[in-house]
């Protein structure tokens, strides 16, 4: 976060207009203690190294929606790319200069009669690597124990209406394999630039709880 | 938990505060080095059972997960931590101080 010269109030919203967590200014807690802690035994016994911890967090930092916008965007400009991530989104998205780690990442393809959502009934896993980490509702007990029972219901608090005779696909991630929506393309941006397109790419269109949006 | 009774979804999002990014960081780095994975966090999240679910927040309960898996690797031993953490406690009462 930039350092602002101001001093914030606790019941502001964050230029991202989420509000604050209360950091390190309240009443240090046990588990907090237990982070440095951990952290500092790591970094004196020579495991890791405090310049790693800080570059960690930079990387997190920097990941973000838009990087997994870029490659919904490629594919639907690029046919040849689409098939491409559609066999093995991993490869194709390491093609395009993303990290993503040793895990696979499978790409789920919505069409006119298929809608696909990604769920992690376990925990919380989530393709972070193209949409950096994941939002607390993702992580929550009722997203993840609804979506499998009744996911044309969660779909539509999300505002997205599933027609009675498209088809729903629920993915639940794991550890090892991801999932990462890719939406069908508007009509009404048919022949725009793959850097045009990326704007419309949502977030939640990728865990497909959202639709693509006009940008703003 | 999938397909458990559930009520509605918050939509309520939070900025990741400093110590939830480093926790989030030493997993990852813990990983890289060797000594742990992301089965053995979530090993160790389930053997803390549904009471820590409810009590503790997400990277509250990631934490514990992986000091438990850095004992567990020889890492470091517990009686390090105590004494460790007990130092942290002496240095202030905020975050801000003993970080």
């Amino acid at each position: 976060m930039p350092h602002d010269h101001h001093d914030h109030d606790h019941g502001a919203l964050s230029p991202s207009g989420h509000p604050y967590r209360k950091d390190d200014d309240i009443v240090l807690s046990y588990w907090q203690m237990m982070e440095i802690s951990v952290r500092e035994l790591l970094i004196e016994k020579g495991h890791i190294t405090a310049a790693q911890v800080h570059n960690q967090i930079n990387t997190m930092d920097a990941r973000s929606p838009a990087n997994g916008a870029k490659v919904v965007a490629r594919a639907w400009s690029d046919p040849e790319f689409k098939s491409a991530l559609l066999t093995d989104a991993g490869q194709a998205s390491r093609d395009m200069g993303f990290d993503i780690g040793p895990m696979h990442l499978i790409a789920v393809e919505n069409t006119i009669l298929v809608h696909n959502v990604v769920v992690c009934t376990l925990c919380s896993c989530y393709p972070r690597n193209l949409l950096g980490l994941p939002p607390d509702w993702y992580k929550s007990r009722a997203y993840r124990s609804r979506t499998v029972i009744e996911p044309r219901k969660v779909l539509s608090e999300f505002g997205v209406e599933i027609a009675q005779d498209v088809q729903v696909r629920v993915h639940d991630s794991t550890a090892d394999m991801r999932y990462i929506v890719l939406p069908a393309q508007p009509k009404e941006t048919m022949g725009l630039s793959a850097d045009e397109l990326a704007y419309w790419v949502t977030r939640d269109s990728m865990i497909g709880v959202g639709l693509p949006q006009a940008p703003k | 938990m999938g397909g458990d009774p559930a009520g509605n979804i918050n939509h309520d999002q939070h900025d990741f505060a400093l110590w939830e990014k480093r926790v989030d960081a030493l997993m990852v780095l813990a990983s890289s080095a060797g000594l742990m994975n992301t089965d053995s966090l979530r090993r160790v999240l389930e053997d803390m059972g549904e009471e820590a679910y409810e009590t503790m927040s997400y990277y509250e309960r990631w934490i514990a997960s992986v000091s438990q898996n850095m004992v567990e690797a020889g890492a470091f031993s517990t009686a390090e931590l105590a004494d460790k953490m007990a130092q942290v406690k002496a240095r202030g009462t905020t975050y801000g101080d003993a970080t």
